[in-house]
């Protein structure tokens, strides 16, 4: 609705759109630099964590430290012009290894993050029932929930990847939980056009997933191209490395001589071996990371 | 689409070498055999991780059962439960000049809301059908489906092939009819394959048993594939996501949907058609970045002056710009229970635009399943058809055959996407009235009236919370406009919800209508020469930009902020009283929901200065800002 025509006297006048020549681009113009696959990568997970800014009210990025959530945080600090808006969520299990600590102590500071740190509860908290890796990580759904109460997140920024799993090759980019944080894998509504559901009823919050369509390959190419600092564990020492990074106690490393990310990458392009095969938890029963995703876990 | 940019993703591999990558989706019935062609494939193309296939072998074994190529997708233990596969899982391999990213999607109609979810990804898509049971109702459907999400490479896969003795006839029969089916809704075959996904058979070579059959393989099929071109040749559409300010920069955050940008470009914004030159396109961690930014890129940009724009307006260049329109014809497709009629009010969706609409109109739906077309009044879940949207508040788009990225919707039903399709056509600029309405114009002209007024018209909006102030001072600055010879109008929150608005409760959505029709009220008024005095509390930000939207130049906004613990002792008409005790609900004032405005024209706070000196000040800013007329430059016009 326009108020002012010429006759009106108010203060400045509403220009007409289409009496000007035009200052479209000719041909002669230079073009724009064609976009390689990491280009439209970045493009989409910065169009998504931008979504997630406009769309809600009090976000959170889980920062778990490894190659993907630094990625992340790499991605928002584009999206915003060299700031993350929100705070950086570390749920702290106590048992990471100390490169990982001091790998947060250090670029928490030079990032400018504002980094909280929220404890997980004690092992007897836990469902019993579950193996013991997988109990051990559902303490981090426990701190995780208990994160969630004491700051009343209505969205959670997580790091994970289709390719990493089955069961998360299921999520959608804007994916809703239940107030008590659980995934209800068949009732998830429809998510198409980068049309986005981010509205959790009261009491609930939504995960929301920028780097769900990268690869493990993808993170790697992306993190070197950008000079995005990384922990070194995921570099062979004595013909081993660590793919993914956990718990000390339940995550091994791989046999592996990449002691670079080039050679990372080639070592990724030869492997059938999947890239949690040194996290525990993944292969203690055929069900027990869809029952720990089901359950509010990553 | 949803995940991935419609582009010519090159995936660059590490020894240098560059194939395209291009995302499928395969599609059809239940039980047709789809999941089955996917564990094929992924044998077939050596994708399987090593001891994937012998574990599954071993967990079908010990459950007792033979095994299944369908088992390697069936990942979720759901799944195994039902026997079908419940939602979209994506997968890659390789063909020989293509990098394959697999969107597994489910025949069963429960989940059509997971096809779509995959399909929109899609480049192209591959159609299986029963050479037993052939084209059914869900083939049928997804196919129309596959037309409304613009998918246009489809290869039809005629499976089971072996139990009908690899018969060419059965084939041809099959063949004949989904060809008819799909190019009666503009999409055509790029094969139509037979093959048995079971025993190999067409899926990567033609075996003696379908000696007859000469075309492609579906590895064959599935390499030809194009991957989407960005929308590079269009004219610019840019939909703002955001506007930050983060520092001393104002930076207008979106995604370019088509065409590119550049500093220096001209630029209008819609639907408001307000014009400014891009000053720089910001980046990080270099900034700025010269040269042009082209489609698929989400960029930043800074522009030459300030003015109101918001998130849901969409930039193209002066020229080329989109349609601005509160009227829309669009094809779509529905997923919610409860079918989509006549009068219904939905939310629409248009890139990152959203507004409320009434659904006007309800022509040809259908059920896409069907062979003959059902005309109804409302279109049942699952099924499609054109429906006439009438939206609240003016929208910038293109119809999708102009610009398939900025012409395509989504409709939302208690906070769910429940539908979407394609904008058809648009009513360029024409407010939302039924054809028997006819707006009448004043008999004056503006200048007319702002000659004996000497005001200008405009809309005084004074927000803040409940006792700070803003009833009194609208009072005092209505006597003292109307002491000078003017024509102030006072439209106060609550005397006018004892009427225009009794009908109004205090959700979030009653008070965004709320607002609305005291801006269009006061709008109304203010474009007549009068200056509306609109006292509101107001607490949401987004709802106060909507009504300076509305209001356009002849808005300023006061901020009446006064601090709360003086409005709570003066409770004037004991709200607040109520409030702590309980008995009123929905109160603004107690907790955190009133949103203080930025960018407004003036704050004053009223604990610290008398009404008079306050009202002084308005007087002041109304002098500067060209609504009061000024007596010096007054004269110097009659000279």
């Amino acid at each position: 609705m326009h108020l002012l025509d010429n006759e009106s006297a108010t203060a400045g006048s509403r220009p007409a759109p289409f009496a000007k020549a035009s200052s479209v681009p000719g041909i002669s113009d230079p073009q724009p630099p064609s976009m390689d696959h990491l280009d439209e990568l970045e493009a989409q997970s910065i169009y998504i964590l931008r979504e997630a800014f406009a769309r809600l009210k009090k976000l959170a990025l889980l920062w778990s430290l490894g190659k993907d959530s630094n990625v992340m945080i790499w991605l928002a600090r584009k999206a915003f012009f060299g700031r993350v808006p929100f705070p950086a969520l570390h749920v702290d299990t106590g048992k990471k290894f100390p490169e990982m600590y001091a790998f947060r102590d250090r670029f928490g500071k030079e990032w400018d993050l504002d980094l909280r740190v929220e404890p997980c509860p004690p092992i007897d908290s836990v469902d019993p029932t579950l193996p013991p890796a997988a109990r051990s990580a559902a303490r981090k759904t426990e701190g995780l929930k208990l994160a969630l109460n004491k700051y009343g997140f209505d969205g959670l920024i997580a790091g994970i990847r289709r390719d990493e799993e089955a069961t998360r090759a299921k999520e959608r980019v804007f994916s809703p939980r239940g107030t008590e944080g659980g995934w209800d894998v068949r009732d998830q509504p429809p998510e198409f056009w980068d049309q986005f559901n981010a509205s959790p009823p009261p009491g609930a919050h939504l995960r929301i997933h920028p780097i769900l369509h990268w690869t493990e390959a993808d993170i790697w190419a992306y993190t070197k191209r950008e000079g995005i600092p990384i922990i070194p564990l995921y570099l062979a020492k004595d013909g081993k490395r660590y793919r993914s990074l956990g718990d000390q106690d339940i995550t091994n490393p791989v046999a592996s001589t990449a002691s670079s990310i080039d050679e990372i990458l080639d070592e990724l392009e030869n492997t059938k071996v999947p890239e949690r095969a040194g996290r525990a938890l993944d292969h203690e029963t055929e069900d027990a990371f869809e029952r720990l995703r089901v359950a509010g876990y990553l | 689409m949803n995940m991935i940019l419609p582009t010519a993703a090159i995936s660059a591999t590490p020894n240098g070498t560059t194939r395209p990558q291009v995302r499928i989706v395969i599609v059809g019935h239940v039980d047709h055999g789809k999941s089955t062609l996917v564990g094929r494939l992924l044998h077939e193309t050596g994708s399987l991780p090593d001891g994937k296939l012998e574990m599954l072998k071993a967990v079908s074994a010990r459950r007792g059962m033979p095994f299944e190529w369908s088992f390697l997708l069936d990942a979720l233990q759901t799944e195994r439960d039902q026997g079908i596969t419940i939602d979209t899982t994506q997968i890659r391999f390789r063909t020989r000049s293509r990098d394959v990213v697999l969107i597994d999607a489910p025949g069963h109609a429960e989940f059509l809301r997971n096809m779509i979810t995959g399909a929109s990804q899609a480049d192209g898509a591959v159609l299986i059908i029963d050479a037993l049971e052939g084209v059914r109702d869900q083939t049928r459907r997804h196919g129309y489906l596959l037309h409304l999400l613009g998918v246009k490479q489809v290869a039809v896969v005629v499976n089971k092939m072996d139990r009908v003795e690899f018969s060419a006839i059965r084939f041809k029969e099959i063949s004949d009819e989904i060809s008819a089916h799909l190019i009666g809704l503009g999409v055509k075959p790029t094969a139509v394959i037979p093959i048995s996904a079971r025993d190999g058979d067409g899926v990567a070579e033609r075996t003696p048993r379908i000696d007859w059959y000469k075309g492609p393989t579906v590895v064959d099929a599935l390499d030809a594939l194009e991957p989407a071109r960005p929308l590079a040749e269009l004219p610019l559409r840019l939909p703002v996501q955001a506007i930050y300010k983060f520092d001393d920069r104002r930076i207008v955050a979106g995604r370019i949907e088509s065409g590119s940008l550049k500093a220096g470009d001209e630029i209008v914004i819609m639907p408001t058609g307000k014009i400014a030159k891009i000053k720089t396109v910001e980046s990080w961690p270099v900034t700025p970045v010269d040269g042009p930014q082209g489609a698929g890129r989400s960029v930043g940009i800074t522009l030459d002056r300030e003015l109101f724009l918001e998130r849901g307006d969409i930039i193209g260049h002066t020229g080329q710009s989109p349609r601005d329109t509160r009227r829309i014809r669009a094809r779509i497709f529905w997923l919610h229970d409860k079918p989509l009629a006549k009068g219904e009010q939905i939310l629409i969706r248009l890139g990152t635009k959203e507004s409320r609409a009434t659904v006007v109109a309800i022509e040809k739906a259908i059920d896409p399943g069907a062979l003959s077309n059902e005309e109804n009044s409302a279109i049942a879940r699952n099924h499609v058809g054109e429906i006439d949207i009438s939206l609240a508040q003016p929208v910038a788009t293109d119809p999708y055959t102009d610009n398939p990225r900025t012409g395509r919707l989504v409709i939302e039903v208690n906070g769910r996407i429940a539908g979407g399709g394609l904008v058809l056509s648009v009513d360029a600029g024409r407010p939302a009235v039924p054809v028997d309405i006819v707006p009448v114009e004043s008999a004056l002209r503006p200048d007319e009236r702002s000659a004996r007024y000497r005001h200008n018209g405009a809309v005084i909006w004074l927000t803040g919370l409940p006792g700070s102030g803003k009833s009194t001072l609208a009072r005092a600055l209505e006597r003292r406009l109307f002491g000078n010879g003017g024509s102030p109008i006072l439209l106060d929150g609550d005397t006018l919800r004892a009427g225009l608005n009794g009908d109004l409760g205090f959700s979030p959505q009653d008070r965004a209508e709320n607002i609305r029709r005291l801006a269009e009220v006061a709008t109304h008024l203010a474009r007549n020469g009068h200056i509306a005095i609109v006292a509101a509390v107001s607490p949401s930000a987004a709802d106060r930009a909507a009504a300076r939207r509305i209001a356009d130049s002849a808005f300023r906004e006061i901020y009446i902020a006064t601090p709360a613990e003086i409005c709570e002792e003066r409770d004037p008409k004991g709200h607040y009283a109520k409030a702590r005790a309980g008995t009123l609900q929905g109160f603004t004032g107690i907790g955190n929901d009133y949103q203080p405005p930025t960018g407004n024209e003036l704050t004053i706070d009223t604990s610290t200065r008398s009404v008079a000196d306050a009202t002084e000040e308005i007087e002041r800013m109304l002098a500067k800002t060209g609504v009061l007329f000024d007596e010096l430059t007054d004269l110097a016009a009659n000279i």
